[in-house]
Formats: structure tokens, C-alpha cells, sequence
């Protein structure tokens, strides 16, 4: 068909085990067709895809294989909650992967303290009563108790208010700290990416632009504006100082290197005159 | 997969046809369904058949497209036809057992065969030639005189076009629920019948939550705007009969005429 076009052109990638890898890119880059290739949701039309050592593109390949060890917690993930209690609703995922009662039981308590939420109070509520920060973790804790090996998460901070916004954060290096599993996560917020990632992958048109250390992509400010991408703030703040004629280095991503950076350079500046 | 549901299809077009007054199009299915009715012979039917296939050829609508639209109800067809074609006594022709064929049976079998076939191409033309936003315009309009007698014609309309609306994005909708439970190793395809309607429950449920939170977002966003129904609403596209309007519904009628002359002249098949 003449209007058809790839939504995903020549990626390629490695992550190694306990990354913690940012991806970010335009709307319609294609970041979440590629998310939802990694648990087997799309097939690519050619390429492979190997999720430790089974290429999950080979044909005859068991998808509940494949969904026990990559777990994709989608956009608004707290549409998805349909069940009477928060802890039935965490429980759909590990009793779908066909455990014992025990252990889905166990699982959910787990999950629920994962994301921190207090099991004994919320487990009879139902989810629907919920906050959308409370929401959101339940919906996350859904996921979590499947303990994938690969937590994958589309905007997982969309829409909520800022304090919301800091505990889904501090939650998801919480649950690192706790299992040492990959986390891939898309975000528009350059200064999460800057925060969180090890790794970062700037998605442009289907194609993966760059990928790299946060120091080494947001280094490359005229790239990122080119396709419309933006640096963390405090990484624009120095670029905006050197501009001004500020010999500092503008490659740094937190306030405090920015602080260390600025008062190495005024006590030279002191020294010199 | 769920996108491929295409409802009520529009064929997008610039061909004479598709440029028509919706009103005219109503009309003109409304007369070709009764016509269909009134025609009791073969001729009447093969008159019939050159007037669609004229309307198609100006509407430039591909007839593979509209022979597609006829697929899901083959079966129908084949059904009434096998009905038919055994049911009704008369002359005996074939036998075997208790099934026979009679000529009456055979007569009747075709006769219906042509007529849902017509019926359907015929339906289906109002559909492919006119986009849902312009039939629910149509049928606010000639629902008109109804308004008088209290009639809500405005709001079935509106109804009726939020509807047509909506289907993309309850689809779409459907698509990132089924996705989002797949993902928590939901299985939709493998087990019994009692099996699978359970498992349309982790769908369904949060799919009547969001059409309801769709509906409360739409309410408040058309209450912002100061919707207050249809008194005193002006649009954006007035419907004006013109030249080309006038000569299909002079069309119209000479048509209508034509078979019932066909009804009056001819002698009847059944």
C-alpha cells in the first residue's frame, strides 16, 4: 500500500542486566511500537529480538514464556484495573501464569509493598475508589507481581500532579534497589530521564538516533533541538551560562555537579583577579 | 486486528452521487427499497438492476468494494434461497427422499435471491456515498415535521452522529485494554465457551468505565461550549436543494412511475 510506512526502521540496542535504560523521542517516534515489541504484544516484520537467550521472534515460542519475563506496564496503566479489590486485581497477572494460591498471595502482598502501599489497608478496597496516584501504583504492582525480569514502562508519570509525579519516580528506583531487574521507561520529562537512566535512546521517525550515557546525549543539545527534543533544565541553565561567556562545562545534569561547577568557577575567577 | 470493523463504510469520492443532498439519497434508498417490493416479474427486476448499475457507475464507488459489503450476508442469502427453493408446492421437478424441487419453488427461490441481492447493493450505495456526519444531518432534516408533535428529532440526530463518532475510539479503546491484559497474561483464545466469556471480563469492565468517563468528559465539554439542544442551532453546512438535487428527485418519481406501470402491464411471476 502506498501509505504505509515503517514504524520502526533498523533498531538496534543491547541492555545488560541491571540497567536502567530512558528512551525518549517525539510523539509518533516510535517508542511505544517498539515497547510493545518487547514482550511479543507486535512481531516485527523482520529482525530478532532476544530477551536473554530466547529470541522471542522464533516461531513456537510460548507468549506466557515471554510476558513472565518482560512485564509492560502501558500508558495510564490504571485504565486497565476491572476487579472488586485491589488485591484481586494484582492478583489476575501471577494467577494467569498459573501459580498456587500461596504464592499469588505472597506475590501480591509483595507488589502491593513495592509500590508503596499498605496491604492490610487497601486490599478489600476496591480500585475504583482510589486516588490516580493510588490507582497508578495498584495497576503497577499488577505487573510487578508477575516479577519480570524486564520491567518495561510507557509514560509512567503522565498526568499526574507533581508530588504524585516524585513518589512514581522514587518508586521505580525503589523497586530497582529491590530486584536488580532491567527497567526500560519512556518519559517526556528530560530531567527523570537525566535522573534515573544509565542509558538513554532518542527515538526520531521509526529510527533510533542516538544511545548513549545522559552525559553523552545531552551533550548534543543542537541534535536533540533539531528533532524538537529539549536538555534537562539545569543542563540548559549551563549551556545558557557558556553562551554568556561562562567557561563552564555544560554536559552536567543535577543541581549538584551545576553547584560544584559554578563555585569551582567563581573561586578561580576570585583567584585570578 | 479489531480495526479492520468497519461500520456503515464510507466510500470517500467527489463523483456526482457523493456530492447529492443526503435528503436526496434517503429518499432515493427509501423509493428503491418499496420499488423493489412493488416489481412482481423478471423484466421489472432486470429494469431495476440497470438503474443500480447506472447509480453505481456514477458514483464511482469500485464494485468490488460493494460485492465485499455483500460477503457477511451471503449466508442469508444461500439460507432463504435453500428455503425457498424446498419449501413451496407445486409442480414436482427433482425428488429425493422428502426433498423436492418444484417449478413454483425454483420461480420463487430466484425471485427473492435477485431481490435481496438489490436490496442490499442498494442500501449499502446510501452508506458508501455519504459520510455519517452528512446521513444524520438528512434524516435530522426530514425528521423535521416530526419536531412539531414533540418529536426530539435534534437529539436523536446528535445521539446518532456521537455514536457514529465514537466507534473509532471505543475500538481503539478495546485495542490498548486487550493489549494491557495480554500483557498481564490474560489468554482470550484457547478454553471452552465458559472459559472465554470469562475471560471478557477483564476487558469489559474497564471498557464501560471508560466509554462512561468519555460520555461525562464529552457532557461537560459540549455544557462548556453552551450547548442547550437544538432550539435556535444554526450550522455550518446548510442543506440547500440545487439544480442537480432537483433533476434526481424528478428521476425519482419517473422511476417510481415506471414500475408501477411494470406492476400494472406485466403479468406476475409468483
Amino acid at each position: 500500500m502506498p501509505d504505509e510506512q515503517l514504524a520502526l526502521d533498523n533498531i538496534n540496542f543491547d541492555i545488560y542486566d541491571g540497567e536502567i535504560v530512558g528512551i525518549i523521542g517525539h510523539t509518533g517516534s516510535g517508542k511505544s511500537t517498539l515497547l510493545q515489541h518487547l514482550n511479543g504484544l507486535l512481531r516485527p516484520h523482520s529482525g530478532t529480538i532476544c530477551i536473554g537467550d530466547t529470541d522471542i521472534t522464533a516461531p513456537g515460542v510460548l507468549m506466557k514464556d515471554i510476558r513472565r519475563r518482560v512485564g509492560l506496564v502501558f500508558q495510564y496503566p490504571e485504565y486497565q484495573l476491572f476487579e472488586e479489590t485491589v488485591a484481586k486485581d494484582v492478583a489476575f497477572g501471577p494467577k494467569n501464569l498459573g501459580l498456587s494460591d500461596e504464592e499469588v498471595e505472597d506475590r501480591v502482598k509483595e507488589a502491593i509493598g513495592l509500590v508503596g502501599l499498605d496491604y492490610e489497608k487497601i486490599k478489600d478496597r476496591s480500585p475504583f475508589e482510589l486516588s490516580g496516584g493510588q490507582k497508578r501504583r495498584v495497576a503497577i504492582a499488577g505487573v510487578l507481581a508477575m516479577k519480570p525480569q524486564v520491567l518495561v514502562l510507557d509514560e509512567p508519570t503522565a498526568g499526574l500532579d507533581p508530588g504524585a509525579h516524585k513518589e512514581i519516580l522514587a518508586m521505580i528506583q525503589e523497586v530497582h534497589k529491590a530486584q536488580n531487574n532491567i527497567i526500560i521507561f519512556v518519559s517526556h520529562n528530560m530531567g527523570d530521564i537525566a535522573d534515573l537512566s544509565d542509558k538513554v535512546m532518542v527515538m526520531n521517525d521509526g529510527k533510533l538516533m542516538m544511545v548513549g550515557t545522559p552525559e553523552e546525549v545531552f551533550g548534543q543539545k543542537e541534535r536533540l533541538a533539531e528533532i524538537g527534543l529539549s536538555v534537562p533544565p539545569v543542563t540548559e541553565l549551563m549551556h545558557a551560562l557558556k553562551d554568556a561567556g561562562v567557561p563552564v562545562k555544560e554536559n552536567i545534569l543535577n543541581l549538584k555537579d551545576a553547584e560544584a561547577e559554578i563555585y569551582q568557577y567563581l573561586q578561580r575567577k576570585i583567584l585570578h583577579d | 486486528m479489531i480495526r479492520d470493523i468497519t461500520l456503515g463504510q464510507y466510500y470517500a469520492g467527489e463523483s456526482l452521487i457523493h456530492r447529492l443532498d443526503p435528503r436526496v439519497k434517503i429518499i432515493a434508498t427509501l423509493l428503491f427499497i418499496v420499488e423493489l417490493f412493488i416489481v412482481n416479474n423478471f423484466i421489472g427486476f432486470a429494469v431495476c438492476a440497470a438503474a443500480l448499475a447506472v447509480y453505481v457507475k456514477v458514483s464511482k464507488v469500485p464494485l468490488s468494494f460493494i460485492l465485499r459489503g455483500l460477503k457477511p450476508i451471503l449466508l442469508i442469502i444461500i439460507f432463504t434461497f435453500c428455503l425457498n427453493i424446498f419449501m413451496i408446492d407445486g409442480r414436482i421437478i427433482w425428488q429425493l427422499g422428502f426433498l423436492k424441487i418444484t417449478v413454483e419453488g425454483l420461480l420463487t427461490a430466484v425471485f427473492m435471491g435477485i431481490r435481496l441481492v438489490l436490496l442490499i447493493i442498494g442500501s449499502s450505495l446510501l452508506t458508501l456515498t455519504t459520510k455519517p456526519i452528512s446521513l444524520t444531518d438528512g434524516i435530522e432534516r426530514l425528521l423535521g415535521p416530526l419536531a412539531r408533535i414533540g418529536v426530539p428529532t435534534h437529539e436523536i440526530a446528535m445521539m446518532m452522529s456521537i455514536a457514529l463518532r465514537f466507534i473509532p475510539t471505543l475500538l481503539e479503546e478495546t485495542d490498548k485494554i486487550m493489549k494491557a491484559q495480554q500483557a498481564r497474561g490474560a489468554d482470550f483464545e484457547s478454553g471452552n465457551l465458559l472459559a472465554r466469556a470469562k475471560s471478557l471480563i477483564p476487558i469489559l469492565v474497564p471498557l464501560f468505565v471508560s466509554a462512561f468517563r468519555i460520555a461525562q468528559d464529552l457532557a461537560m465539554a459540549m455544557e462548556a461550549r453552551c450547548y442547550r439542544g437544538g432550539k435556535g442551532r444554526t450550522r455550518m453546512h446548510e442543506m440547500r436543494f440545487r439544480g442537480n438535487d432537483y433533476a434526481a428527485l424528478m428521476i425519482l418519481v419517473l422511476f417510481l412511475g415506471v414500475t408501477i406501470f411494470m406492476r400494472m402491464q406485466l403479468p406476475s411471476v409468483l
